[in-house]
């Protein structure tokens, strides 16, 4: 995130990264507004996009105000850097800012994303910009918006909670399985995006700056390195992450999360992980070191 | 300290005590000048014909409505007397949410009509911070059979059940956290003959074995004869008598009254 240097016009004849240097300077004041109070949801004026809503125009929005001339934008979707959306951005932010991309989560310094947290923890210096649909949590049980306003001002969650109660009256369990909703530094409740839950945990300390941003409801909030996220459950139904039997077809993790693929027109499955950089970077890693089982029998 | 003094204690402050309570809607009169007072486990109806700022007077009581002038003071449980319309929203919302209960004539107001009935009487506990689910489901369930509510019907929405049973229901959401002071707006109202009957019985009994105090705004006298220990009569935004039940309903001393009166026992 280095701001100061982009006063420049590109050749294409656009302002670097594609906002005002007005409109960027208004979204970094709703930026820093917004980790002051962490999950606290910032209004900001937010800009029309040349996207439609559902693409990400808030996670475009945030990245186009933090991003400077040296940093190494990652985009992904779905934890893959290939998909059209992840490609779409990508290309978008190399046109307008003229930024490198990587595919690295080691190497960026942006990563813009839709649906995970990479595999790979994240380090300071690091900034993860959410795209979000919907960014308020109490939306569901809640559809007045001065009510929902009152019930963060004044943290009142437990209607948030009766909807947990809900799940594990009608299923036996939280049924929740992605945006589920977290309480931000002991005070407000937020959304993390369709993130599965499985990524939760990874929000809480980590050394990275979190971004959200959400186009359409205008919307910007975020989470501090370091900072606290707890996500919501019950004593005795306590919150629990995807697990999965196997490991991943491709690279072995167990620790990763996996995609079910369909491998021929039989039917055939196999489970790989979601995230393509960590996934590739494993086998690569596999295919470059000594066989660990042969070094043994050598010594 | 003389042995008398240990024999007779002091009466009980009053839970709430209004004074000089006026709302109006533009010229139009809601209610004006209202004093009385609650003192706890005191059960006050409030009666009149329609318009005559029944429900206003409620909901100036009850924090949704911003009286404009005169004080309610309510004995907070940590705090002692204090002039409600003091406290920020906040300390108000809390309040209504926990030390007081609220029974809406329409249950669409007062219940989540796509939350279990469990779920809706578990809010109250979890917004006060449970959060053990097997607990919450408990102390629901005690709570579906103190208004008389098949468990079978636990995970059920009350947009499936009838007018009666929601009522029950609601009644049960807000009880569950012990409220000293409950209002109810026409509890009754709406509801077959018999089916009232039914819900008075218990709230009857709920009221009696709680010692929960309550304000209850009815227009239908046979509500007040059964549960309220003192009555109010309004008129055109005033209190025009006020006394014991009984006395107030049999020997009424205001023409107004003494014509509602009538015109009951005719019925
Ligand atoms: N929102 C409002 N705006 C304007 N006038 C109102 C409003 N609400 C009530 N009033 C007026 O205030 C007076 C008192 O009304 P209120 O609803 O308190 O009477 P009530 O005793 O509850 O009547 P009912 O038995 O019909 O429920 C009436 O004249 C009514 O028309
Ligand atoms: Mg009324
Ligand atoms: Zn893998």
């Amino acid at each position: 995130m280095s701001a100061g240097t982009t006063m420049n016009h590109s050749d294409n004849g656009y302002n670097f990264a594609y906002l005002d240097e007005q409109t960027k300077r208004m979204i970094r004041r709703s930026l820093l507004k917004a980790l002051s109070i962490p999950g606290y949801q910032v209004p900001f004026g937010g800009r029309e996009m040349p996207l439609a809503y559902g693409w990400g125009t808030g996670g475009i929005q945030v990245t186009a105000a933090v991003i400077g001339p040296d940093d190494w934008l990652k985009v992904i979707d779905q934890g893959a850097d290939d998909t059209t959306n992840a490609v779409s951005i990508r290309r978008f932010f190399q046109t307008v800012a003229d930024v490198a991309v990587t595919e690295s989560t080691e190497v960026a310094t942006i990563i813009q994303t839709r649906h995970r947290i990479p595999e790979t923890p994240l380090k300071e210096g690091q900034v993860l910009v959410y795209q979000v649909p919907q960014p308020e949590p109490l939306q569901k049980i809640e559809p007045r918006e001065t009510e929902t306003r009152k019930m963060h001002a004044y943290a009142e969650y437990g209607a948030m909670q009766v909807t947990l109660y809900e799940d594990v009256a009608h299923f036996g369990r939280i049924a929740k399985t992605y945006d589920y909703p977290a309480i931000v530094n002991g005070r407000h409740l937020m959304s993390p995006s369709p993130i599965p839950k499985f990524d939760n945990p990874k929000m809480e300390n980590n050394p990275a700056i979190q971004l959200f941003g959400a186009g359409r409801e205008k919307r910007i909030y975020a989470v501090p390195p370091y900072t606290s996220v707890r996500s919501l459950d019950f004593d005795d139904h306590p919150f629990e992450v995807q697990t999965w039997k196997g490991s991943c077809a491709l690279c072995g993790s167990t620790t990763s999360y996996l995609d079910e693929m369909i491998t021929d027109d039989r039917g055939s499955r196999m489970f790989v992980c979601s995230d393509t950089d960590f996934c590739n970077t494993r086998q690569a890693e596999a295919a470059s070191a000594p066989d660990d089982k042969a070094a043994g029998e050598d010594a | 300290m003389t042995a008398s003094a240990l024999r007779k204690p002091a009466p009980k402050p009053p839970l709430l005590e209004v004074s000089g309570l006026s709302k109006s809607y533009g010229t139009q009169v809601g209610c004006r000048d209202i004093s009385f007072a609650v003192r706890p486990g005191e059960v006050l109806g409030i009666v009149g014909e329609s318009g005559s700022g029944k429900s206003t007077l409620l909901a100036c009581l009850s924090g949704r409505l911003q009286p404009d002038t005169g004080s309610i003071s309510y004995d907070m449980k940590d705090r002692g007397p204090v002039d409600i319309l003091t406290l920020c929203e906040p300390e108000r919302r809390r309040l209504a949410r926990t030390d007081w209960g609220i029974v809406h004539q329409n249950p669409r107001d007062g219940l989540r009509l796509d939350v279990s009935a469990g779920g809706n009487i578990g809010e109250r506990p979890m917004a006060l911070g449970a959060r053990h689910y097997g607990n919450i489901r408990t102390e629901a369930q005690d709570w579906l059979q103190k208004v008389e509510i098949d468990l079978a019907r636990t995970d059920d929405r009350p947009r499936t059940f009838s007018g009666g049973m929601q009522q029950r229901l609601q009644i049960a959401r807000n009880l569950v956290t012990r409220p000293r002071l409950v209002f109810m707006d026409e509890p009754t109202g709406g509801l077959d003959v018999s089916v009232q009957a039914r819900l008075l019985d218990l709230l009857r009994g709920l009221v009696r074995e709680l010692g929960v105090a309550a304000i209850i705004v009815t227009h239908d006298l046979a509500v007040v004869r059964l549960l309220a220990d003192r009555l109010m009569v309004m008129q055109r935004g005033r209190v025009i008598e006020e006394g014991l039940t009984d006395q107030v309903l049999d020997d009424p001393h205001h023409p107004y009254t003494q014509l509602l009166v009538s015109s009951v026992l005719q019925v």
